[in-house]
Parts: C-alpha cells; sequence; structure tokens
C-alpha cells in the first residue's frame, strides 16, 4: 500500500491575507477524495500547498517523506498537479506537451526513452486525446486542450495525484471519463484529490470528501447522504436533494418563487 | 528535424563566413583567401586575417549571442516579442558601456566596458523577470521593457547632453549605432570566451524552458526549480548580451527574429528552439555585415542600422499575426 498524505498545520498567507489556516489530516491512499466549498474557500489554494506551487507553513508528509525538505523534481515524482487553468504558450503538438510530464524523470520531448514513450501512449489513451495527438495545443477547444493537460499529469505516473476542477471544460462524455479514470487510479492504490464544483460529480464519484470553509477544514470523511445533508446547507445555503432510486445523484431545485418556463412559440 | 536544423544552420554559417571571407569590394577573390592561407602574400594575410576574419567572428559571436538571448528570454518569459533590444537590456548594457566610456575608465583599464555592459544587462534582465512573476499577458512585459529602454535612452542622451567634446559625442553616438568594423583578432578573443559563458549558461537551461511552457504552475508542480531556472537565464542573458554590446554595441531585432524564423524547425518547443536560434542568430548577422561591407554607400552603414530595417518590420508583422489569431 502507498503511503498516506499527512497534514498538520498546513496554513498559506498570501498578499496579508490568510488563504488557508491550520488545516490537519490524512489522505488515504487509494481513496478519491473531493475538496468541496463555495467560491473563495481556499481549495485551489490548499491544493497548490500540497503541490509545492503555493508557499505553506506547518507541515506536509507523504508517509515518513517531508515534502518540503524534497528537491522539486524528487517531489515531482510523487505528486503530479494538473492546474485549473492551462498556459500553454507556444504551438507545441500535444505529444510533445503531454511528454513534459515525464520531465521529473530526465525527459524531454526531444528525448525520450521507452519508458517515457509508452508513459506518454498510455496516457493519451487513457485520457482520449490519442486522436489528436499531432494537432498544435493552442488550436484546441478549451475541452481538448484539459484533455491533454489531464493527459500530461497521467504521464507523470505519480503515487498522488492532484486536480484542480478537472471537469470544468468538458463534455458530459468527457467528465465522466475523466472521473472514472480519477476513480480508477485511486482503486490501483494510488492518493486522488480533486477540487469539485458539480456536487453531483462528487456525490457519484468520491469516496470521501474534505470540506473546506473560510479558509479552514470544516469536516473531512466518507462522501454519504448524511454529510452531504448536513454540510452543503451549511456552506452553500441551499438543500439539496437526491435521486429517490437509491442512486449516488444529487441535485439542487431551483427556487420556487421564479416563474414557470413559458414554452417556445 | 530539429536535429537536421542543427547540421543545416552550422553549414550554412561556414559557407556564409567563407563568402564574407572571400568577397571584397572588386568581387569574389579566392585566390586571396588562397594567398593569406599559403602565406605568400602579406597584403592578403592583412585583409583576410587582420580585417576580414575578426569582423566575421565578431558578427557570428554577437549574432549567437543575441539569437540565443532572444530565445532563452522568449522562453522564459513565454512571450515571442521578448528580445534582448525591445525589452531593453541592450539599451542597459549600451548605457553601461557609455559611463564606463564617459568616466574614462574604459581607457584606464580595458575590462572596464565590457564589465560596464554585463553589469547593464545583468540590472535590467534581472528587473525584467521579477516583473515577468508579478504581470500576465506579454503587452504589459514588452510595456516595461520598453520603459526600461526609454529610461535607458534618456541617460544616454543625458550623457551625451554633458559630452565633453564633439569627438567623445562621435564616439558615444557611433557606439549605440553598432557595428563589428575594426574589430581585432584580441577583441574577439577577449570576448568570445565571456559570449561562450553566457551562452553555455542558456543551453544548459534548455529543458527547464521546454517545461517552462506550461506556466510557472504547472512548471512547478512537474519539478522545475523555477528560481534557479531564472537566475541561470538572467545570468546568460546578461553575460552573453553584455558582452555582445561590448563587442559591436547595440543591435537589435536579431533575437526576436532567429527564434522566430527557426520554430517550425523545432516543433515550437523552447527548449529546442535555443541552439538553432544561436546558429541563426549568427549566419543572420554575417550575412548582414557581409551587405553593409558591400553596399557601395559614402560612409559604411552600420550593422545596427541594417539589423533594425530588417528586423523591425518583422517584428511588427509578428504582433499582427499573433493579434489575429489571439481568437481563433
Amino acid at each position: 500500500m502507498a503511503d498516506p498524505l499527512i497534514l498538520d498545520g498546513l496554513t498559506v498567507h498570501a498578499g496579508g491575507k490568510t488563504l488557508i489556516e491550520g488545516v490537519s489530516t490524512t489522505l488515504a491512499p487509494g481513496q478519491f477524495t473531493a475538496i468541496v466549498g463555495p467560491n473563495g474557500a481556499g481549495k485551489s489554494t490548499l491544493l497548490r500547498a500540497l503541490a509545492g506551487v503555493a508557499h505553506a507553513e506547518g507541515s506536509m508528509r507523504l508517509g515518513d517523506t517531508d515534502l518540503r525538505a524534497l528537491r522539486p523534481i524528487e517531489r515531482a515524482r510523487r505528486i503530479a498537479y494538473l492546474p485549473q487553468s492551462h498556459e500553454l504558450a507556444w504551438d507545441m503538438r500535444v505529444a510533445d506537451m503531454v511528454a513534459l510530464g515525464r520531465f521529473a524523470y530526465g525527459a524531454t520531448p526531444g528525448r525520450l526513452g521507452a519508458a517515457d514513450r509508452a508513459a506518454v501512449a498510455q496516457a493519451m489513451a487513457t485520457a482520449g486525446c490519442a486522436e489528436f495527438a499531432d494537432r498544435i495545443v493552442t488550436s484546441l477547444s478549451g475541452g481538448e486542450q484539459a484533455l491533454a493537460c489531464f493527459a500530461r499529469v497521467l504521464a507523470a505516473d505519480t503515487p498522488v495525484l492532484l486536480a484542480d476542477e478537472p471537469a470544468a471544460a468538458l463534455d458530459p462524455a468527457n467528465q465522466y471519463r475523466v472521473l472514472e479514470t480519477l476513480i480508477g487510479l485511486a482503486r490501483s492504490g494510488r492518493t486522488v484529490v480533486a477540487v469539485l464544483h458539480d456536487l453531483s460529480l462528487v456525490a457519484q464519484f468520491a469516496d470521501a470528501i474534505l470540506w473546506l470553509g473560510g479558509g479552514r477544514l470544516i469536516a473531512h470523511g466518507p462522501a454519504t447522504r448524511d454529510a452531504f445533508a448536513r454540510h452543503v446547507p451549511a456552506l452553500f445555503g441551499r438543500e439539496p436533494a437526491f435521486a429517490e432510486d437509491g442512486s449516488d445523484a444529487l441535485y439542487f431545485r431551483r427556487a420556487s418563487s421564479i416563474q414557470e418556463r413559458s414554452a417556445p412559440s | 528535424m530539429t536535429t537536421r536544423v542543427n547540421l543545416v544552420l552550422p553549414a550554412l554559417l561556414l559557407l556564409a563566413a567563407l563568402l564574407a571571407l572571400t568577397v571584397g569590394p572588386d568581387g569574389v577573390s579566392p585566390r586571396l583567401l588562397a594567398d593569406a592561407l599559403a602565406g605568400t602574400d602579406p597584403a592578403a594575410s592583412i585583409i583576410l586575417l587582420d580585417i576580414r576574419l575578426p569582423r566575421i567572428l565578431a558578427a557570428a559571436l554577437v549574432g549567437a549571442a543575441l539569437g540565443l538571448c532572444g530565445a532563452a528570454l522568449q522562453a522564459l518569459t513565454r512571450n515571442p516579442l521578448a528580445e534582448p533590444g525591445i525589452l531593453g537590456v541592450s539599451a542597459a548594457a549600451t548605457l553601461g558601456a557609455t559611463l564606463t566610456l564617459y568616466f574614462g575608465l574604459a581607457a584606464v583599464w580595458s575590462w572596464a566596458l565590457p564589465l560596464g555592459a554585463i553589469g547593464g544587462a545583468l540590472l535590467v534582465t534581472a528587473l525584467l523577470a521579477s516583473a515577468a512573476v508579478r504581470t500576465q499577458g506579454m503587452a504589459s512585459l514588452i510595456l516595461i521593457g520598453v520603459g526600461l529602454s526609454s529610461l535607458c535612452g534618456a541617460v544616454m542622451a543625458l550623457i551625451l547632453n554633458f559630452a565633453p567634446n564633439p569627438f567623445s559625442l562621435s564616439d558615444l553616438i557611433n557606439w549605440t549605432l553598432g557595428s563589428v568594423a575594426n574589430r581585432s583578432l584580441a577583441d574577439v578573443a577577449t570576448t568570445a570566451p565571456l559570449i561562450l559563458i553566457g551562452c553555455t549558461l542558456l543551453a544548459s537551461q534548455r529543458a527547464n524552458l521546454s517545461l517552462l511552457s506550461l506556466g510557472e504552475a504547472a512548471a512547478v508542480a512537474h519539478g522545475l526549480d523555477a528560481r534557479r531556472t531564472r537566475i541561470a537565464v538572467i545570468a546568460g542573458t546578461g553575460i552573453a548580451t553584455g558582452t555582445a554590446v561590448a563587442l559591436a554595441g547595440a543591435v537589435g531585432f536579431v533575437g526576436i527574429v532567429a527564434p522566430h524564423l527557426v520554430r517550425p524547425w523545432t516543433r515550437h518547443d523552447p527548449g529546442r528552439t535555443l541552439l538553432p536560434s544561436a546558429w541563426l542568430g549568427a549566419l543572420l548577422l554575417v550575412l548582414a555585415d557581409l551587405l553593409v561591407r558591400l553596399l557601395p554607400t559614402q560612409n559604411e552603414l552600420r550593422l545596427g542600422v541594417v539589423a533594425a530595417l530588417a528586423g523591425a518590420p518583422i517584428f511588427t508583422m509578428i504582433v499582427l499575426r499573433r493579434g489575429r489569431t489571439a481568437h481563433g
């Protein structure tokens, strides 16, 4: 079994503000944990701190390894991170951009070993971007770019995978493809953590939820109906509704004060 | 493809250098080359080895340094318009060099001028790199560069204003035009090691600059040591551009044109663009200097003037093309 990700008193300050305050918890391997909270709760900041992109205080360990003592390249072999926005600056081919995911193993797009090539091909097939491997990244649609970036993170082949809104730009088919991939990675023993806004996806896919509000950890526990019923109204000010067929589906009803839709004439 | 471009460009550079060595005001004279090599004609030796060869070497060194610096700065700032000239790095190097001329330091100590140029270049590159971290978008960074460039220009104007006599005034103006005429092999030998050090430092950042194409957050998460990369590119650019300016004065636009032209052959990978940009930068300046020598003008045209005349339209074209595709 892989090592758990252990956070102790994790705090992030930026611009004189405290964005994350004293988050202490353990993220278990083999689980898909969703980070859930309202806008501005600090979800992305928490993920950036875990990825080593934002400066954080407190302790972060992967099993016995102090993550903050690792060199960037050693850390990158353990933790992969998919940012929310994709800043693709040059007209590179998709396959070359995905190959950058192998940087921590000493590979570059022009110099890939057999293992790197296999990892890149596998990642592109899994993410569903193999068919546009030769296209130019800057010419892709937002959703295609998101899939290509997802492939790049998969190519890093790390025990921990962090994803910020991995489903945001995607059509429903690709949303489910990405989330099914993430849960598959969790089942293979990896620690998977994703910021997700779509609570119906959280309800269907997450094993556990890290509820975040105002930069603080409100709760961390299994993704049960009870947990949704308790935390969603408190954090979002809306009551969630659950499917009556006993499935995981969760949705919100619009306010009753809104007039009925008029039929198109 | 990248390997091929790294073979073709050096071969073309060699051909261009041979051409520049044999072509003079009287046309092509391979005989002169043969005589100089055989040592049978002292005049031929002087023309080729003391006049033409240092020029060619200086043009190649300066072109390679500026091409590579342009490619590295563009990769670091993720901005295709970044270049030592546009961003004010060359202007700061020119100012640094001019200050040593103005205060007479260059006359007493031969290293003062290159060190002044390198110091100026390092300072502005560091300012730009810290600005690049704080600003979003390519327009603001270019504007900061334009601001720094104008500031250096203003200080230069101040120096010219207070220049002690007309002789030093024309010295200073000549410096700002950029030229490799009348350079000696000793000039080249002094500056070549420094340019090589700067270029090696930049070339060592190949993989890091490729990774940086993902944006800093994703690059750091994939294992980039962002601080170290930034310092290496600043130091490399400062040393290489500063020394290039010390050798030839201010020559603009090579750093923007060379990477732009090689990118289709390097799959637009910033890391793989570095070396071909150096080769092409060298090739362009060797050819431009040959042109300068052959044009029958009353006063010899300055290399920096030709580079700007050819480079500025290409710069404008890149801006226009990017403006058109920005929404596509």
